[in-house]
């Protein structure tokens, strides 16, 4: 019989990452509250507690036995904070937030039982298991105070049961809520209440009973605790909620049976609910959202482009009657038709490049845990001041993201903000700022990682350089200080004297230019000696489709993504002058480099001279002139991958279908840019491959 | 003949493993709640041969739901299996009480499931060769 655990793996990857990333956010919300000597909020404990055991029960389900045996130690110790046995300190946040990344490299090994980890694991767990727990306080049950049902009683987990105990001993009081609630809305209901219970009310459990339901409605019996007078209370939930009492007090403790044991690692979460859209109500469930594979979007997209492939042989056959006066009637239904058909398709198109996105805080949470450990790691005080945490891009790109900005933010701590010694010696805060903005600008997001460390010496890259045989000195002397800058992007540069844990290990600047320009990125520089560091990271918002710009060179076509695209001139070949080598032309007073396609291509030009036209392309602070011979306008198009035996070719990111059966390769204008300006070798390289 | 089951637990995973485990070994139509208020809803309106749930939830918890299905006239004829980590003792005796058939302790293994399923149900899960 077959094993169904195959199936569903992805199921429990995706899940076990889920889990991990929300240990990671709700960790670092403690350590904050820790820090800031606030109240721990018990149902963030909680849902610290529900991740790691939740994640326990599925990695023995699925035989990562490693996975398992860390979230139950951790489990076992999350259980005992949630129960009031062991409090938040240091010790514990240190052995939580090293979890993060053990869980991380243990669900990604190929082999989950591998014997290798055995010890590591080991060592982990016994550095979880020396933390102590505290007794708890015994002075008498409090629950004891309360006429609570056996019943009710019976069936509240230990968790459950604890909340209750805390709540009272805080002084606050038990409230009994009964309301029905229509059982298609219930999701929508609940979430009302919770909002309106938020801040004068713990709910500690949910008791569905069968009086008063059918199959429309069901009455929950809410256990509330509240610090609220009865009257107060009732004001506040009635009319809007059944009717609620407070539970009596007893007025002599009797002797009690003994209580049923209950189980011991539960939950109720009472932790604030993502907003709804309460004009939504209905049939939706509770968790309205699904999670996709992106490749059914990648195929969606592609039906996408082979609708906009039949939209256009629409437009060629009214193309081809238009001016036949037999059939005109029919052709303009026809032609109307194609336009509604048109605007249904980009919102479909839009539709689905929405659902791709996702925000950056996903990645700039666990950025926020790499800021923290590497400031302690190096004994740095570090501030991370994050902005634009909801600017939303392509989920792939999230993804490809994470390890290069990982990077330069181990980076910026380990070689840019200085010690707070040092710091205050030259008039500086001794804590260091390290900023992580993302903004939307056009069709491109741009992150930039700022620091205000001691700033890169040029001269030193410089230097660098030269000695590795990188660069030879009379070349390194006519360098800007830009391009001695840039120099960093290098394959095998690094400027550290010393060679850190850190910056040793993991990829270095010219791989994370290597994997951003891949995704049809930019990245640069800018840094000033004793102020600071800023590396500009400029990424289209999506990879799945873009707008281009339909040239053609030679007798071939090209696609140009618009987004770096600014306008284009037509080509005056008297205007081209020449500066060091490279032509240029004047454009509204600015120097501007032109770049020949047909000559960069080795083509024999079919257009000499007049008629042809410079397609500005910009991006980031850069411009740079493309001289094409036809321009036959802008298109949506499908990036594909280039085949196996195309894909070390430089210059193009892919190729598209523009229907009509003509390909045409996309020109991939980050690639061009870098090689023109960076390279050493500029554009020869890509010569060769053409 | 088919038989109807309700699988219950706020993982993902958990319930994907469970409906491949029935959907790959018999002729059960599987049903997944996500939270204990899914699964009021559903119980509202089927009748069902089996309900696996798991005991632990945020909101309501699998006891809760035991309880209620214990009341609930739709839900008689339904066995009923708690998952939970730990079933000795405490567990088994609270969910006893409760109507549970019987327990299944997380991990717990393909084979077992469909043992248990095949216990309870007898030949309405006989296994597909």
């Amino acid at each position: 019989m077959s094993d169904p655990r195959d199936n569903v793996q992805q199921e429990f990857l995706a899940e076990a990452q889920e889990l991990v990333e929300a240990l990671s956010r709700d960790l670092l919300l403690l350590d904050e509250a820790h820090h800031r000597n606030e109240r721990i909020d018990p149902a963030l404990v909680n849902e610290v507690f529900r991740s790691v055991h939740t994640l326990k029960g599925i990695a023995g389900m699925f035989g990562y036995k490693h996975v398992g045996a860390v979230a139950h130690a951790l489990e076992d110790l999350l259980d005992d904070l949630r129960l009031g046995r062991a409090s938040v300190g240091q010790q514990l946040l240190d052995v939580l937030f090293d979890s993060v990344e053990r869980f991380q490299r243990l669900l990604a090994l190929e082999d989950p039982q591998s014997p290798e980890e055995e010890p590591g694991v080991q060592a982990y767990i016994a550095d979880i298991r020396s933390i102590g727990t505290e007794p708890e306080a015994e002075e008498g049950d409090p629950l004891d105070k309360y006429t609570i049902e056996p019943a009710v009683l019976a069936v509240l987990t230990e968790y459950e049961e604890h909340r209750l105990r805390a709540c009272i001993r805080e002084g606050l009081r038990l409230y009994r809520l009964r309301a029905a609630f229509d059982l298609t809305a219930i999701d929508d209901s609940i979430d009302t209440l919770r909002d309106v219970a938020r801040d004068d009310a713990e709910i500690i459990t949910y008791l569905p009973s069968m009086e008063g339901g059918n199959e429309d409605t069901i009455e929950l019996v809410v256990l509330l605790a509240s610090r609220m007078a009865e009257a107060e209370l009732k004001e506040h939930f009635e009319g809007r909620y059944g009717t609620i009492e407070a539970i009596a007090e007893r007025t002599h403790l009797p002797t009690l049976p003994p209580r049923l044991t209950s189980i011991p690692s539960s939950a109720i979460s009472t932790g604030p609910q993502p907003e709804e859209d309460p004009s939504q109500a209905s049939l939706r469930s509770v968790a309205n959202s699904v999670r996709v594979d992106i490749r059914k979007l990648d195929h969606l997209m592609n039906v996408v482009g082979e609708l906009a492939l039949v939209r256009s042989a629409i437009d060629r056959i009214v193309d081809r009657f238009k001016g036949e006066s037999v059939h005109r009637q029919s052709l303009m239904d026809l032609d109307r038709i194609g336009r509604g058909f048109e605007r249904q398709l980009s919102e479909l198109r839009t539709g689905i490049l929405d659902v791709r996105m996702v925000p950056l805080g996903q990645v700039f949470n666990k950025l926020a845990r790499i800021v923290r450990q590497a400031a302690r790691e190096r004994d740095k005080q570090v501030r991370l001041v994050v902005t634009g945490a909801n600017t939303e891009v392509d989920k792939l790109i999230v993804e490809e993201l994470t390890d290069p900005l990982m990077h330069l933010i181990r980076n910026a701590i380990d070689h840019g903000i200085e010690p707070a010694n040092a710091r205050t010696r030259v008039a500086k805060q001794a804590e260091g700022t390290l900023a992580l903005n993302a903004y939307h600008k056009g069709s491109n997001v741009v992150i930039e990682v700022e620091d205000d460390g001691g700033g890169m010496n040029a001269h030193q890259l410089r230097e660098a350089a030269v000695s590795r045989g990188l660069l030879s000195a009379e070349a390194g002397h006519e360098l800007t200080r830009q391009e001695m800058l840039n120099l960093v992007f290098l394959p095998g540069l690094s400027t550290s004297s010393e060679i850190t844990d850190m910056s040793g290990r993991g990829v270095g600047m010219d791989v994370v230019k290597t994997n951003i320009l891949r995704m049809g990125g930019l990245i640069s520089i800018a840094s000033e000696q004793g102020i600071g560091t800023k590396i500009t990271v400029t990424l289209p918002i999506t990879l799945a489709l873009i707008r281009a710009l339909i040239v053609t060179v030679g007798s071939r076509t090209f696609a140009l993504p618009i987004t770096a695209v600014r306008e284009a001139i037509p080509y005056v070949p008297e205007e081209v002058r020449s500066i060091q080598g490279r032509e240029v032309i004047t454009l509204r007073g600015e120097t501007l480099a032109i770049c020949d396609l047909a000559r960069l291509f080795g083509f024999r030009r079919s257009k000499r001279g007049e008629g042809r036209f410079v397609v500005v392309g910009s991006m980031g602070n850069r411009e740079l002139g493309f001289v094409v011979d036809q321009l036959l306008g802008q298109e949506d198009v499908i990036i594909k991958a280039l085949g196996k035996s195309l894909s070390s070719v430089g210059g193009f990111a892919g190729a598209t279908d523009l229907g009509d059966q003509k390909v045409a390769l996309v020109l991939d204008a980050p690639a061009l840019f870098t090689e023109y300006f960076d390279g050493p070798d500029a554009l020869r390289a890509l010569e060769t491959h053409l | 003949m088919a038989f109807h089951a309700l699988i219950v637990d706020d993982s993902a995973a958990v319930r994907a493993f469970v409906r491949a485990c029935l959907e790959d070994a018999s002729f059960a139509r599987v049903e997944e709640a996500e939270t204990g208020f899914e699964a009021l809803q559903l119980l509202a309106s089927n009748a069902f041969d089996v309900v696996i749930v798991d005991v632990n939830m945020p909101d309501i918890n699998g006891l809760e739901l035991l309880a209620f299905m214990k009341k609930s006239p739709r839900q008689q004829g339904a066995r009923k299996i708690l998952i939970s980590t730990q079933i000795d003792g405490a567990d088994s005796k609270q969910g006893t009480e409760l109507g549970a058939d019987a327990f299944l302790k997380k991990p717990f293994e393909v084979g077992e499931l469909r043992e248990l399923i095949q216990d309870l149900l007898g030949s309405a899960a006989e296994v597909s060769r």
